[in-house]
């Protein structure tokens, strides 16, 4: 049986049900969506921008799907797609990839999800946090919905906290996530992604972001622990002079597999893009990173750096790297280069001889090299916290839930 | 201190040191002089350890334990140290951090807490001023933007706050002002004690005049062929190493 075969026979059985508990703007582009995962089935390695992760052998598996909605207590800025306090049809799946199987999949399966609204001129002064935890005593499929809405002149600070849990050694969890961010003129978002879940997690994102006139947006996504991981961005800078920080971390180790695609697309005038993705590899761990920069043939004074630099500490570890640029205009400033690196022996020996033992300075090694990333989060108490798990990630003592509450 | 007996080792398929004796006591300071290419930079990273280098043959005792059975951190927290010809930089680790790591994995070694931070950066302070280096070297990657001076002063700078007892200088002197040469071999005639030995491989006269030997080895193709005391060194430093090759 193909892997789609059991998702679709899974939408039939539950598409009433999944629509009974959602509401009318998922519901209205429901089917449709389900028609075109039908129709395309899971993207195969032969899709350029699917070529490094397997993804019908990820979705193989017999996965539950649970369609009990997360309990969000409303607060300030953080709603429930279902309660929006704002109509959501200008928004809901309006800049999601709807050709995208992964997209398609979650827009037709998921039932509710969060929606982070800011109105116009406002300020969330502090940090909105969603933390999601992994755990129970069968293996499941999760599919999550982000919506955030920044108007104009509005400003947050977004933390999506993934967590790993308490559960049995062979349940295994699969997350899809869609993610889309619109940001109005002027507007300012701090978007960051941490997820420290555990080996028998899988996690497909795929993040969209509009960037209007003289906004801002910075999306940071760190990936310390998750077993096979498939991050896909793509950032479209529609009004003058937007700017658009993407940076991203990655530690893999064992046999973890880590692949990170992005778009930036250079729609307006004057916008800036900067890119900065790190990874540092060990045991046989399979890192990818591939990201396009597409100027338009308007987009003319765009500025636009893009740098992916990676570690292999182990001779087993690989990586492939793909930075791609396409530009239309005639007047852009853009940069784009890529290195792939092992351990610097010399500064282990160097460190060695002032006694600090092997496996400490690898660890001191492996963290300069990501200091780089984390250094630019302005975010002070968030920069400090990565600090400490990615020491504590590089030396082993990775704690998958320290700061869990239902695990202790 | 430290005893070498026929100590022969290579770099890949190429055979470098080819019989080595050398016994140094306590307290002692050898000099070891030779032409390029003679095997001077390989004894000291063999004795320190480094990976890169493999012995074939031979011992060495350092205060009665088998050095060749150590690892390189082994060797350090055992009380050795050696200032680097070329000091490494490390981009993205600072000075402080790294001496922190340093001093601490010493600490360790030898059952000790971890000293606090306090008193680790008062400790900083004073060694920083005995080597008269510079505050805002310490806040910057390790040799990451050091000119050659304040490499090699970097170097007794952490041999001040490792407090070893057998340092190798591996041509300390090269690269150096007048100026600089006296500050490094003073910071480093402070540092010593009594118990302090030390192996200074050297190109130069330069230098001894500053950090005085006992003895002096000269190191042809692998092969101690001569020790004497000081004077040897001046000779050398008149009449080169042909007069010694060609008694061989």
């Amino acid at each position: 049986m193909k892997s789609e075969q059991q998702y679709i026979e899974l939408y039939n059985e539950v598409n009433q049900l999944i629509k009974q508990k959602s509401c009318e703007p998922m519901n209205a582009v429901r089917d449709a969506a389900f028609q075109v995962f039908r129709a395309q089935g899971f993207p195969t390695q032969k899709l350029e921008r699917y070529k490094y992760t397997d993804v019908p052998t990820a979705f193989a598996p017999n996965y539950g799907i649970s369609l009990n909605s997360a309990a969000i207590n409303p607060s300030q800025y953080i709603y429930s797609i279902s309660a929006a306090p704002i109509d959501i049809r200008p928004y809901y799946n309006k800049i999601a990839d709807a050709a995208d199987s992964i997209t398609a999949l979650n827009t037709a399966l998921v039932h509710d999800g969060i929606l982070v609204y800011v109105p116009k001129n406002e300020n969330s002064d502090v940090p909105i946090q969603i933390d999601n935890h992994l755990s129970g005593n069968i293996s499941t499929m999760l599919n999550r919905r982000l919506l955030i809405v920044l108007e104009q002149g509005a400003q947050a600070t977004v933390i999506i906290n993934d967590k790993g849990g308490v559960h049995p050694d062979d349940i295994s969890f699969l997350t899809t996530q869609v993610v889309e961010v619109f940001c109005q003129p002027n507007s300012h978002l701090d978007l960051y992604e941490v997820e420290e879940t555990d080996k028998s997690c899988s996690r497909f994102s795929n993040v969209y972001i509009r960037a209007e006139r003289d906004s801002s947006v910075r999306h940071n996504s760190i990936t310390l622990t998750n077993g096979l991981t498939r991050n896909l961005c793509d950032a479209y800078l529609v009004g003058e002079n937007a700017q658009l920080t993407l940076n991203g971390c990655v530690i893999g180790s064992e046999s973890q597999h880590i692949d990170n695609n992005t778009l930036i697309r250079h729609c307006a005038p004057q916008c800036q893009s900067d890119q900065l993705y790190k990874y540092v590899l060990d045991g046989h761990s399979v890192g990818a990173f591939a990201g396009k920069i597409l100027v338009d043939k308007d987009a003319q004074k765009t500025t636009s750096q893009e740098t992916n630099a990676n570690l292999c500490a182990s001779p087993t570890a690989r990586m492939y790297s793909q930075p791609m640029l396409e530009i239309y205009a005639d007047d852009v400033k853009c940069n784009h280069g890529s290195t792939v690196g092992v351990m610097d022996e010399a500064a282990l020996f160097y460190m060695r001889q002032r006694g600090i033992p092997e496996a400490e300075a690898r660890m001191l090694l492996k963290n300069a090299f990501m200091g780089g990333v984390i250094d630019q989060i302005p975010l002070r108490s968030l920069r400090d916290r990565l600090y400490v798990k990615i020491e504590k990630r590089f030396l082993g003592e990775y704690e998958k839930c320290e700061a869990c509450r239902l695990c202790k | 201190m430290l005893e070498i007996k026929n100590l022969h080792a290579r770099v890949g398929d190429k055979e470098i040191l080819k019989g080595i004796d050398l016994t140094i006591a306590d307290g002692e300071i050898h000099a070891i002089m030779g032409t390029n290419g003679a095997g001077k930079s390989t004894l000291s990273n063999v004795i320190v350890g480094n990976p890169a280098y493999e012995v074939t043959e031979g011992s060495i005792i350092f205060n009665g334990q088998d050095l060749l059975s150590m690892n390189t951190e082994e060797r350090a927290n055992a009380g050795i140290f050696m200032s680097f010809q070329a000091p490494i930089e490390i981009p993205g680790v600072s000075m402080t951090n790294f001496m922190r790591a340093a001093v601490n994995s010493r600490r360790k070694a030898q059952g000790k807490e971890p000293l606090k931070s306090t008193d680790f950066l008062k400790i900083m302070r004073e060694k920083r001023k005995l080597v008269e280096i510079d505050q805002k070297l310490m806040n910057r990657s390790v040799n990451e933007g050091f000119s050659g001076g304040e490499r090699k002063r970097n170097e007794i700078f952490q041999m001040a706050m490792l407090e070893p007892t057998f340092c190798i200088l591996d041509e300390t002197d090269s690269g150096l002002d007048v100026d600089a040469l006296r500050i490094v071999a003073e910071g480093f005639n402070k540092l010593r004690t009594n118990e302090t030995s030390a192996l200074v491989i050297t190109h130069y006269q330069r230098l001894l005049d500053y950090i005085r030997p006992q003895f002096v080895h000269v190191l042809i193709d692998g092969r101690i062929v001569m020790t004497e005391g000081p004077e040897l060194a001046l000779k050398i430093e008149t009449e080169g190493f042909d007069w010694i090759k060609n008694q061989q």
